[in-house]
């Protein structure tokens, strides 16, 4: 199988992210959505220095979505109306490789020139939406006539009404193949937690154990509570620019240095071919393929967490460490700390800062780029970070270079 | 132990050889005529050689778990966890896999690799859910 990697010419490299924006990110905040998706479009377009009128393109992740409650907080339609916006580009659906392959669309549109400022954004809601009902499986709240359809026709019948479930089963897997151990995937919670008590605007910063999280109560096996992220109310915004135009902006640009999006097993999250792997095996070798840079240049690397076991398999992906090999990897939680050599997570993920679904982890990369992480910011001068968004059959991923 | 409350499937004719072959205690899945490959779920050609010749065909029903996980939230009014999920490959076929539940068998005897065989839970209106027990 080619992966359409050693081009000649890689045009992501010449779009950069120049500004970065978000809402206030808490458990039920109970604000309009669409007010939040304001407040972080309206910062990231000041933290790039333009104005407005400058943003002629518009994407997001997943689009306008009714279900399930709380999942997609605005749509492409409602924030053009709101900013008034005239819009050369737009694009905004679930169908992508991942969360932030949304932004990888505004990359194109950049590199293509049909674009020069595309501003992306991410709302969630499902704090609010949710309620004091906790977290639903899906399907349930469809009554007696309901009935199932497409791919969850073969999951409902029997139970599997999350994602939870289905990841779950991947990580047993990678348990029984590889050895990989709770007490080693714990690592990758108790990591974010230790990162979120830096980070001001986390929702759980309260310190935890390993004691706490083996005795946290089960949802799926081998996830207990804590390997579960937190659904919050947020919005996150970014600006993805032309090089061209992102001379004489704010700050420096993050030069989209290579972009990972590939998908070659069944996209499904069940019959994909080796459930250890799940797709972010294809986007991560793609993405080392049309750069020269390595695992080792990696500064930071922030890493899908919507469970524990997402990031060991993003860790494996991107080449951190061999396949099979992220349990003992992270285990002592060392290699992956803040001044460790290859810090993870560094805002405290989704487990721990909250479910922004994905947009959180490029926020939070060009967060460490700039030097703006505060307290947790990691040490010297970072130069290179990858961000990454999926899991099962959904992968995405994106590296910048700070010249 | 009580039934679960389960979510029903909605048939179609492109489906319905899957959720009712259990009424004559029958797995099926599509087959291709020409290369004799399964195609699960099922789609309108054959994913190996494109042959549209696609029909239902019964096979043994002897499966493997390939994973599973031990529910313990509630997702589902009246279908109450404890309960295993998994992922069982079918004997005929290494690729030819389904998600279902293991019964009849305490939960924590359920592992990886272990032989399992379909028995079918009627759930009415013509559904017969496919899951898997430990084999005899």
């Amino acid at each position: 199988m080619t992966v359409p990697g050693k081009a000649t010419t890689r045009l992501e490299r010449s779009a950069a992210v120049t500004g970065i924006g978000q809402s206030a990110v808490g458990r039920r905040l109970n604000v309009d959505p669409l007010a939040l998706t304001a407040d972080a479009c309206l910062a990231a377009i000041e933290d790039a220095g333009l104005r407005r009128e400058d943003i002629d393109g518009l994407s997001t992740y997943p689009g306008s979505m009714p279900t399930p409650a709380g999942f997609s907080g605005a749509g492409i339609t409602e924030v053009q109306e709101m900013l008034r916006l005239k819009l050369n580009w737009f694009c905004g659906g679930p169908e992508l490789p991942g969360q932030l392959g949304s932004v990888v669309n505004a990359v194109m549109a950049v590199a293509t020139g049909l674009a020069k400022h595309v501003l992306c954004f991410r709302t969630v809601w499902e704090s609010t939406a949710q309620g004091g009902g906790g977290r639903q499986g899906i399907g349930s709240g469809g009554g007696g006539r309901f009935r199932a359809s497409g791919f969850m026709q073969w999951t409902l019948p029997y139970g599997a009404a999350s994602a939870a479930v289905w990841i779950a089963m991947m990580a047993k897997r990678h348990f029984h193949e590889f050895g990989t151990t709770r007490e080693q995937m714990a690592w990758i919670a108790l990591n974010a937690r230790r990162n979120a008590g830096l980070n001001p605007n986390a929702v759980y910063r309260d310190p935890m154990s390993m004691d706490d999280y083996m005795a946290a109560r089960m949802i799926s096996s081998p996830f207990c509570l804590y390997d579960c992220d937190v659904p919050v109310d947020g919005s996150t915004a970014i600006i993805v620019s032309s090089v061209d135009a992102a001379k004489d902006l704010r700050k420096p640009p993050l030069v989209v240095e290579a972009v990972g999006t590939a998908v070659h097993g069944r996209p499904s999250w069940d019959q994909w071919d080796d459930l250890t792997t799940m797709a972010l095996r294809d986007a991560g070798a793609m993405l080392w393929q049309r750069t020269d840079l390595t695992p080792a240049d990696v500064d930071c690397a922030q890493l899908y967490d919507g469970f524990s076991f997402i990031t060991l398999a993003w860790l494996e992906a991107l080449g951190f460490c061999g396949k099979g090999e992220s349990g003992p990897f992270v285990a002592g939680g060392s290699r992956i700390a803040l001044d460790g050599e290859v810090p993870v997570n560094t805002h405290g993920g989704q487990l721990s800062g909250g479910r922004l679904h994905g947009y959180g982890f490029l926020h939070e990369a060009a967060t460490q780029l700039w030097r703006e992480g505060g307290d947790r910011q990691v040490a010297g001068e970072p130069r290179v970070a990858v961000a990454a968004a999926g899991g099962g059959p959904l992968g995405g991923c994106l590296l910048l270079r700070r010249d | 132990m009580t039934k679960p409350s389960r979510l029903l499937p909605l048939v179609t004719p492109e489906n319905e050889h899957y959720w009712q072959g259990g009424a004559r205690d029958e797995l099926c899945f599509l087959c291709c005529q020409d290369c004799s490959h399964y195609v699960h779920p099922p789609a309108p050609l054959c994913p190996e050689c494109l042959s549209r010749k696609l029909a239902p065909r019964a096979v043994s029903g002897r499966a493997v778990v390939h994973t599973f996980t031990v529910n313990h939230q509630p997702w589902i009014p009246g279908f109450d966890p404890p309960y295993v999920v998994a992922i069982v490959e079918i004997e005929e076929q290494p690729s030819l896999r389904l998600t279902t539940n293991v019964k009849n068998c305490a939960i924590e005897d359920v592992s990886i690799g272990m032989p399992v065989q379909v028995c079918f839970e009627d759930l009415g209106d013509g559904v017969f859910l496919p899951l898997f027990e430990p084999r005899a």
